[in-house]
Parts: structure tokens; sequence; C-alpha cells
């Protein structure tokens, strides 16, 4: 773009303007075919994977989590989802524990934010205690599952840099293929490649390299379902660790969105009345 | 979990059919019901031989607490915890308590919102490990655990009012309740027993007395900061040597004090910073002189996440307690340093091991804690237990008389 900077120094009313105008139109127009890069591409495909997101208000919706080991010994997980979201800065998400019994009540609270660390409190029903904890616990387990915490909250453009590497057949689509970086320095893992449909630009599937770069865990999302007719979600996200043999399936059930959700039900106040 | 609706049903029906029916569909309109609870089994032993005659070496016992909540189409809401505990050794821990039955509202208010509490509740303030310093609107249920975390329920009427400004909240609390204390027969006691059935109280209304309370708190970037301020009957009674035939005797006696308080947290990455702080006036001292005072905890608290390769979590605490009475303090935080580990393996089974140590900087007595706690499987759960008092200093007379009362606990708890 350093090429074309000139001509946004005023030269009203000048043939020169009118000319870098239309030859600055010309460019915009022809760059996905010619001039935009593996980066440029990587990054607009994130962007309108997260733009077609947006407005979607809140949510509330049921997660059913299968935690197995490596012998097939398994462990269940029942949790309640609600998540506002919050225009300019990172969205509000509150988890509630169902099973199992001996959490049952607890309850997480998390401020996302799009710049500095998140905010998280934790709600101990049997103390009746709110607990602010430590939000570098990115890469830590998410109730002993094979999922971080860091990919149970909202995966913000801006919290990646990217890269397009190809197109590939996944299942009966055409997916492309983008690589990400995460920037945040607590997170556990080195990059992510995302494998996005051409269609409605959902994630199909996501391979985590670690801090090592080694291979460790693929997250393949199945039963995609439209909700007011425009927003995607899966049913179905298994999240298979390739070091420990470990695997969690999140089963995603009851989606309501644009419930009465506001911003008081993600209070402390409010992470006290949570049922 | 049973989660069920039913339609306009008396409450006693619903509480059954509720848990007959146990579905998780739930509509307008109607009523909806949520049981749940826990039931648990304990043993605790003390290896070292009693120091005051009739305590036992041995205790069995069990709690059972459930909880039965119901609420409307409108989300207003009733909450019923009852809480029974029974002991083999001690006659006085065998006791029950309504932990909660308070009714819930809450609504809008331009932008802000208000909610009310209306009932038997219990209230938590403060951010400290060791010690709970500026939390003060229930009673401690002392006999259930030496910790003091374990708490009676209050009769309170309890408003807040909350916004972008932070959060305000009024209590009115008109009954108070006595600090339970273990009996004759039960460890973990002072040398002089309590006499827990004829109380004293400086105000002439006695235990009906009128409390008030009152906490603003907000949070702002990587600050959660509190302050409060209580006026009424102390929770913490006064004990006064009496003779009696049989002996002396310990009366609780309970005075009209004031309290602020400042609780504070800073999470700063892998950091949290706290304080909390008290200044308290009205209430006597180890001396029986009244004493205003002011006592403090500073601490904090790093974890290493992902240790050793695994998901395991290592967190290491450090608080300080500090009560300006000093050897004429009330409680065992009078200059006492307290250091522990966490050690949480984020598995399957939620397997965590606790270990502190509190040091009293004036005496050579030694306190030290141990839990491990483990889920069996998705209802059953265990904990063990262990307090050891180690070097104890006859002149420490609050460590002194239990210091032959170390303890291993052994409990399996039931949640449904």
């Amino acid at each position: 773009m350093k090429t074309i900077d000139h001509c946004f120094i005023p030269r009203a009313f000048s043939w020169s303007f009118v000319f870098c105008f239309s030859l600055l139109l010309g460019l915009s127009l022809s760059m996905p075919a010619h001039a935009e890069s593996a980066e440029e591409k990587g990054l607009r495909i994130a962007r309108d994977a997260d733009a077609r997101d947006h407005g979607f208000g809140n949510y509330t919706a049921r997660q059913t989590m299968v935690l197995r080991n490596k012998h097939g010994q398994e462990s269940h997980r029942k949790i309640r989802v609600k998540i506002l979201e919050v225009p300019e800065d990172g969205d509000k998400s509150l988890f509630v524990f169902d099973n199992p019994r001996d959490v049952q009540g607890t309850a997480f609270l998390v401020h996302a934010h799009k710049e500095g660390p998140d905010d998280q409190w934790l709600y101990l029903p049997a103390l009746k205690r709110v607990k602010r904890i430590s939000s570098s616990n990115r890469s830590g387990s998410f109730m002993g599952s094979e999922f971080a915490y860091e990919d149970m909250t909202a995966q913000d453009v801006d919290k990646f840099t990217y890269q397009y590497l190809r197109d590939e057949p996944c299942g009966d689509l055409t997916c492309f293929v983008v690589e990400r970086v995460p920037t945040d320095k607590d997170s556990g893992y080195r990059r992510q490649l995302v494998w996005y449909d051409q269609n409605e630009l959902r994630p199909q599937q996501i391979q985590f390299h670690d801090r090592k770069n080694a291979h460790m865990k693929t997250l393949t999302f199945e039963g995609y379902a439209q909700y007011l007719d425009r927003f995607w979600r899966a049913n179905v996200m298994t999240m298979v660790n390739h070091i420990t043999g470990k695997s969690t399936t999140m089963t995603w059930t009851d989606y309501q969105f644009q419930t009465n959700l506001s911003n008081r039900d993600f209070t402390k106040t409010g992470l006290k009345r949570v049922r | 979990m049973s989660r069920c609706n039913v339609l306009h049903i008396a409450p006693v029906a619903l509480l059954i059919s509720g848990v007959v029916l146990g579905g998780e569909a739930r509509a307008e309109d109607d009523i909806y019901f949520d049981f749940s609870g826990y039931v648990s089994i304990e043993n605790r032993w003390f290896p070292q031989t009693n120091l005051y005659k009739d305590q036992s070496r041995h205790a069995t016992g069990f709690v059972f607490e459930p909880e039965f909540y119901f609420e409307d189409a409108e989300g207003w809401s009733f909450t019923l915890v009852p809480f029974l505990r029974y002991d083999s050794a001690d006659s006085r821990r065998t006791h029950a308590d309504i932990r909660e039955a308070y009714f819930l509202l809450f609504g809008e208010l331009g932008d802000d919102e208000w909610e009310l509490r209306i009932g038997v509740d219990r209230v938590f303030w403060g951010v400290i490990e060791s010690n709970h310093l500026v939390d003060i609107i229930n009673q401690v249920d002392l006999i259930e655990h030496p910790d003091q975390e374990v708490e009676l329920g209050q009769l309170m009427a309890h408003a807040t009012w909350s916004g972008e400004w932070g959060v305000a909240e009024l209590f009115v609390l008109p009954h108070h309740r006595e600090r339970t204390f273990p009996g004759r027969d039960g460890r973990l006691r002072s040398g002089l027993i309590v006499d827990e059935d004829h109380p004293t109280y400086e105000s002439s209304a006695e235990q009906w007395h009128t409390d008030f309370a009152l906490r603003y708190s907000h949070n702002f970037g990587p600050f959660d900061i509190g302050v409060s301020m209580f006026d009424g009957t102390s929770r913490e009674p006064t004990l006064i040597p009496r003779l009696e035939p049989g002996g002396f005797i310990l009366v609780p006696h309970y005075e009209k004090i004031r309290q602020f308080g400042l609780d504070a947290q800073m999470t700063l990455e892998t950091w949290l910073f706290k304080l909390e702080a008290i200044r308290r006036s009205g209430a006597k001292n180890l001396s029986l002189e009244e004493d205003d005072y002011a006592a403090f905890v500073v601490g904090t608290e790093y974890t290493f996440y992902s240790v050793f390769d695994s998901p395991a979590d290592f967190g290491v605490i450090w608080e300080w307690n500090y009560d300006e009475r000093g050897e004429d303090a009330t409680t065992i935080f009078d200059d006492d340093l307290f250091f522990a580990i966490r050690y949480a393996l984020n598995d399957l089974h939620d397997t965590a091991f606790f270990f502190s140590m509190m040091q009293d900087r004036e005496h050579s007595t030694n306190v030290l804690f141990l839990e491990f706690n483990r889920r069996l499987t998705d209802q059953w759960s265990m904990v063990v237990e262990g307090l050891h008092l180690l070097n104890s200093d006859e002149k420490d007379v609050q460590a002194d008389p239990i210091r032959r009362d170390s303890f291993l606990e052994l409990r399996l708890d039931y949640n449904f």
C-alpha cells in the first residue's frame, strides 16, 4: 500500500487526485485475484468468518462433555452456557456446572477483552464465595477435559496472525486451510490450522500444535445447524489429544438465541444468583 | 438433578413429584423446582491421648444438607437448605440448623439493578485464605470445624443496588445467633467449658437487637475492592470465667460493636495480591478490658500453571495476620505467618492437595493442615484432612488447650 500513499496528500480539484482515486479503486477491486498476499487472504477469511457471527446478541445452550481416557473409561460433565455479545469488546460468558454433582452450582464468569487480559471469577456455592481468579491459565484444562480454557472462549480475530495455506476438500465441501498463530504469550499453542468451508466459512476442523510445534490435538465440528436463519452452530465438537490418547466429545443442545439476558446477568451479583 | 416443572400444585406435592419425575423441560407459567444436596459420612481419629477427662480418641458422624429450590416464571425464587449433623463423641456437635430459607427478588432500576433477599441466608465477604477477618454477617458454626469456615444461617433483609458504578448493599439483621462450641466430651475445645445455654448480651434486647451492615464493592481492571461497616451485636463472644458448683465455666458475653472493614485483591497475571483490614470498637480483649483495635492480613498467591508438562497447577500462598492487641488478642491470629501450597492435578477426578502451616511469630506454636480431595464417581467424592499442632507453647493461651488434639479425618460425600 506504500506506493499509493501520496494519493492522500491534499491536491483538491487536481486531475491527479481523480487519477489516483480511480487507480486506488481499480487496485482494491483487482486485489483478491492478483495482489493479495497469503497473510492478507488468511486475515480476510478469518474476518469474514467472524463478521458472519456479529449481531447474535446473546444465547444460552446446554453442553454435555464425555471425557475418555486411552483405556476407554468415560466421565461426564454437564454445563449450562450463557453468552452475551459485547460490541467493541470481547464477549461475556457464564458457565454453570450441573454435573459432576460435587461441583454442582459452581459457576465461572468470563469478561473477555480485545486488549489486555480477560477478567474471570469463580463462584463457589458451598462457601457462597466469589473468587477473582487469574486469567493467565489459558492453556489449562477446562474441567479435566481436552479443551483448554482458550478453546472455550471466543476466538477473537485480533488475538492471532494469519496465513492462508491452500484450498482442500473437506468431506463433501471445499475448505480454505488457514494457519493462525496466537499473539498471546500465555497460549499453549505455537500455531493452529483451521479448515473453513468455502460455503459458509464455518470451522470444520482445527489442528492444534503445541509450543514444541508437535501436532497435539485435533478438533472436529459436526452437525451444523443454522439459528435465526443466520448463525451457524455445531452440535458436536470432538477434541482428540494425539499425545495422550485422550478425547472429549462436547455435545450442544437447547440453543436459544436472543433471550432476555443482559449485562446484569454477567456481574458478580448476578453470579451469586446463578442456578 | 431433578429439574422439573409442575403446574400449580401445593409445595409438598411439588417436592415429591420433583424427586420422582426429574424432567428437564421448562415452560412459561410453571413453577420450577430443583432438589439437590449431599450426605457425608465422616470419621475423625485423634492419635494423641486426651488432655481432658471424657474426651474421645475417635468420632464418627454424618451430615445431611439437602437444598430445595422453587422459582416462578418471573424469576422470583425461594431456597431452603436445612442442615443436620450427628456426632458420636460430642453430643453438642449433634445439631441441626436452617442454613438458608430465603426469598429472592430482583429487577431493573433504569440502567441499574436491584435485588432483595429476605429470610435466612449466608453471606461471605473477603479474599484471604488463612482467616476471615472482614466477614461478619453470619455466626461461625465453630463446632463444625476449627477453621471457622462453616457458618450458621442468619435471619436478614438484604437489599442490593448495583450498576456501572459498583454494588451497594444494606443488611438489616434482627436476630443474633450464638456461636457453637464443643462440649465437655469434644476435642478441640478450650480448657474450661463454654456455657452455651446462658449467654449474656450488652444489649437489653439480648439476641433480638437489630444490627445493621453496609457494604460497597466494585471491580475495575485488575482490582476487586470492598468497604464495609457493621453496627450491632458482635459475632465473637468475650468468654468470661465464672465459678459454678461444679467448677469454673466460661460464659459467652456478646458486646455491641462497630466494625469498619476493607477487602481488596489485585489480580496481575499469575499473581494475586490480597488485603483485609478491620477497625473494631466496643469489644473486650483477653484481659476483659474494652479495647478498640485494628487488625489486618496481607498476602499473595502465585500459581505455576501446567507444571511438569502436565495439566496440573501449583500454587504458593503466603499471608501475614496481625492484630494490634498482641497478647491480648482474642483470636489466634495475633501475629502469625501463613504459608500454603496447593497442587491441583486437573485430572478427571479433580484430585487436589492443600498443605498449610501457620507459624506464630511470638510463640513456638505451629499449626499444620493437610487436605486431599478426589472425586470417585459422578456422585461420590472423598476428602482426607489432617490437623497437627507442633511445638505448642504453654504461654500461647489460644492454642495450648488443643495441643493434643491433632486429628486425621476421612470423609465420604454423596452428592445428589
